[in-house]
């Protein structure tokens, strides 16, 4: 609150600073910049979530250049308070505004409706309007790939996953490591320790070396810090990074990480705005579109590895390959999907059980 | 479970329970000089981003534990100008300096987030950290670890058998009368909220210098508050607060070793088990009301006036 309102005066601050340049050199504008709004719900110095939105901002800004301006607001809690802070960026003339939590859907619904010609853009809801779509990452897609990698990595036969709330997005995500190594190498257990946090560095810490003390050599994670990939580091044990690129955090740890990249979504839905071609739609983005990617992998994976690697990732992007292609069981070993079928995204939106083989209940 | 495993666990509970045991040393010297400053959180910020920074910037761990300390004192100065200079309500200052501190803390840090260092390696003493069970627990550790069980009997001597320790105890449970007799009732709390501010700022630079040897925003996630209430939970006695940070940290991370045990305990409420904790000792504390109002300094929380 403190910090938004002093954010808000530096903002306010360097406007000023800035309108007078522009008067003193009596530069004006050929054409309005588009201006567009993003609302994130942590800081940008989280080097996870909200950073990895903000790099996609700086993308809009560096590919259009002069011709948008951005503004983005961080720290907002979700509820009351973020509908004033999107209000507030729709009442000053944004025209795309993205809002970057689940927990903003509601506040985003409500000033859609009253803002019927601003664009809105709520990543990882499900409402929609006519000026409103929704965008979400395959997170599943990479997890896939980063399960099988670990499959071949483990000498213990033991996989780490530190996960953080029991939400369909997470259980998704431990079901397609689940399913890698069901089908590479069945004889890996996954471990799976819940953090009930999306961001506690020493709690990370902490579940990565129980895990370690308990044999497991390969760590996965579904929270944001990098406190686990410098854990394996100190230990010699291999751990995949999330979200964003997390090699500088454990250079010999480091096997591969999963990343979000909102870059080409927010260019493309820009240019769309811009064109004025843009319509509300439910956006669903994965590796095809180069929302999902794995930038580099460890030498010290085998080249065959890597190899099979680069092959399961060139067939999700052309649609060869699903993690989640049946047969699938659940845990009760009850046949979920039939040989020949794949799960449908909204079967996937609203995931609540684990696939065979996953140890342990879901908690509830 | 075997040997190796219960090691490990107490190795880690150690390691866990630190820095909540520093910042509660540093608390307990402050609350018995009659000083509240529920700004813990933002002096361990703060001398978390401090240090990494200074750690990161001059490649010297040790000056990096230096500026923290001296972080967490400047800190506890403000705080002391305010609440001890300005005789304003300790309770409103201390959560002011929370917040300060934690946006003060983003803002210094913002440049150095993702930034990597080497963090403090632990030292095994040789033979001793042989010792099978509690070899690795007190033996294994890195040296701040060391430090703050030196620092721990220091406190409880200070306190039990020291001439100072018995200055700061009389102008925590009765300023006026201390004051009368000639002791020095502001020169006291100011030298314990120092002390307060050196402590939170070493358990800060503990954080991001040796435990997850990073700088992220807010990456002290709430041990701020757990110290406070610590300090409640010993009901102010030095030896109890040592059992409790450790208890609190045995508490924190058995609920990970457990799941990753495959023990069907709802991970929930392991995790509350140090709250649950503190309230259940609040309400048997104070369930005899003299007894309760012995136990606390007196003039806790009460700005001193000399005129008065």
């Amino acid at each position: 609150m403190k910090r938004r309102q002093f954010n808000k005066l530096l903002t306010g601050i360097a406007a000023g600073i800035g309108l007078g340049t522009a008067l003193l050199s009596g530069q004006v504008a050929a054409e309005e910049p588009l201006k567009i709004g993003f609302v994130y719900v942590g800081p940008i110095g989280d080097h996870g979530w909200s950073y990895q939105h903000d790099q996609g901002r700086l993308a809009v800004e560096e590919h259009f250049g002069d011709k948008v301006k951005t503004t983005y607001v961080e720290n907002v809690p979700e509820g009351a308070d973020a509908e004033r802070v999107i209000r507030n960026l729709a009442q000053s003339g944004h025209e795309l505004i993205f809002t970057t939590s689940f927990g903003f859907m509601n506040p985003t619904v409500k000033v859609a409706k009253q803002y019927p010609k601003v664009k809105f853009e709520h990543a990882t809801g499900y409402k929609l309007s006519k000026n409103l779509a929704t965008y979400i990452g395959k997170t599943y897609e990479g997890r896939y790939v980063a399960g099988y990698v670990a499959s071949q990595m483990t000498k213990s036969n033991k996989i780490g996953y530190i996960a953080s709330f029991p939400i369909p997005e997470v259980i998704r995500d431990i079901n397609a490591v689940q399913l890698a190594l069901n089908k590479y190498n069945p004889e890996a257990e996954l471990k799976i320790i819940w953090v009930n946090s999306w961001f506690d560095p020493g709690k990370e810490a902490d579940a990565a070396n129980a895990m370690m003390d308990q044999g497991v050599d390969v760590i996965l994670q579904h929270t944001d810090s990098p406190a686990a990939m410098q854990a394996a580091e100190r230990r010699g044990k291999f751990a995949v990074g999330q979200a964003s690129d997390m090699s500088g955090f454990g250079p010999n740890a480091h096997l591969l990480s999963v990343i979000d990249d909102w870059a080409p979504h927010y260019i493309a839905e820009t240019q769309k705005v811009m064109d004025g071609s843009w319509e509300s739609a439910p956006m669903v983005e994965g590796m095809a579109e180069g929302a999902i990617v794995i930038p580099s992998f460890n030498e010290a994976i085998p080249a065959d590895v890597v190899a099979k690697a680069e092959e399961l990732i060139a067939g999700i992007k052309d649609g060869s390959v699903h993690p989640f292609a049946g047969p699938i069981n659940n845990q009760a070993g009850e046949l979920k999907v039939a040989e020949g079928e794949v799960l449908s995204w909204e079967e996937l939106e609203k995931m609540n059980w684990y696939v065979e083989g996953v140890n342990g209940e879901l908690p509830k | 479970m075997d040997i190796d495993l219960l090691s490990n666990i107490l190795y880690a509970m150690v390691r866990t329970g630190t820095p909540l045991l520093l910042v509660a040393l540093g608390e307990l010297v402050c609350e018995k000089s009659g000083v509240l400053n529920l700004g813990q959180e933002g002096m361990l910020l703060m001398g978390a981003v401090v240090g990494f920074v200074a750690a990161l910037l001059s490649g010297s761990l040790m000056l990096g534990f230096l500026l923290a300390i001296l972080a967490g004192v400047a800190m506890s100065l403000l705080f002391g100008l305010i609440a001890l200079g300005f005789s304003a309500n300790q309770v409103a200052t201390g959560l002011a300096l929370t917040i300060f501190g934690t946006g003060l803390s983003a803002f210094i840090g913002s440049e150095f987030v993702g930034k990597p260092i080497d963090g403090l390696d632990p030292i095994a003493l040789p033979l001793l950290s042989e010792i099978p069970l509690i070899g690795k627990m007190l033996f294994a550790q890195d040296p701040v670890v060391y430090l703050s069980f030196a620092l721990f009997i220091a406190v409880y001597w200070f306190f039990r058998s020291s001439r100072p320790g018995l200055v700061v105890k009389a102008v925590g449970e009765n300023p006026h009368a201390a004051n009368a007799i000639g002791l020095p009732v502001m020169r006291t709390r100011y030298l314990a909220v120092m002390f307060g501010g050196a402590m939170a700022g070493l358990a800060g630079g503990y954080l991001s210098i040796a435990y997850t040897p990073l700088w992220v925003e807010n990456m002290s996630a709430g041990r701020g508050w757990i110290a406070l209430a610590l300090v409640v939970f010993a009901s102010w006695k030095v030896e109890r607060v040592l059992l409790g940070a450790w208890l609190f940290g045995l508490a924190s991370i058995l609920h990970l070793v457990f799941q990753g045990l495959g023990f069907s305990i709802s991970s929930n409420l392991l995790a509350i088990l140090p709250y649950a904790a503190t309230i259940l000792v609040l309400v048997l504390l104070s369930r005899n009301q003299i007894r309760a109002r012995l136990l606390a300094p007196i003039s806790l929380g009460k700005p001193f006036h000399a005129s008065s």
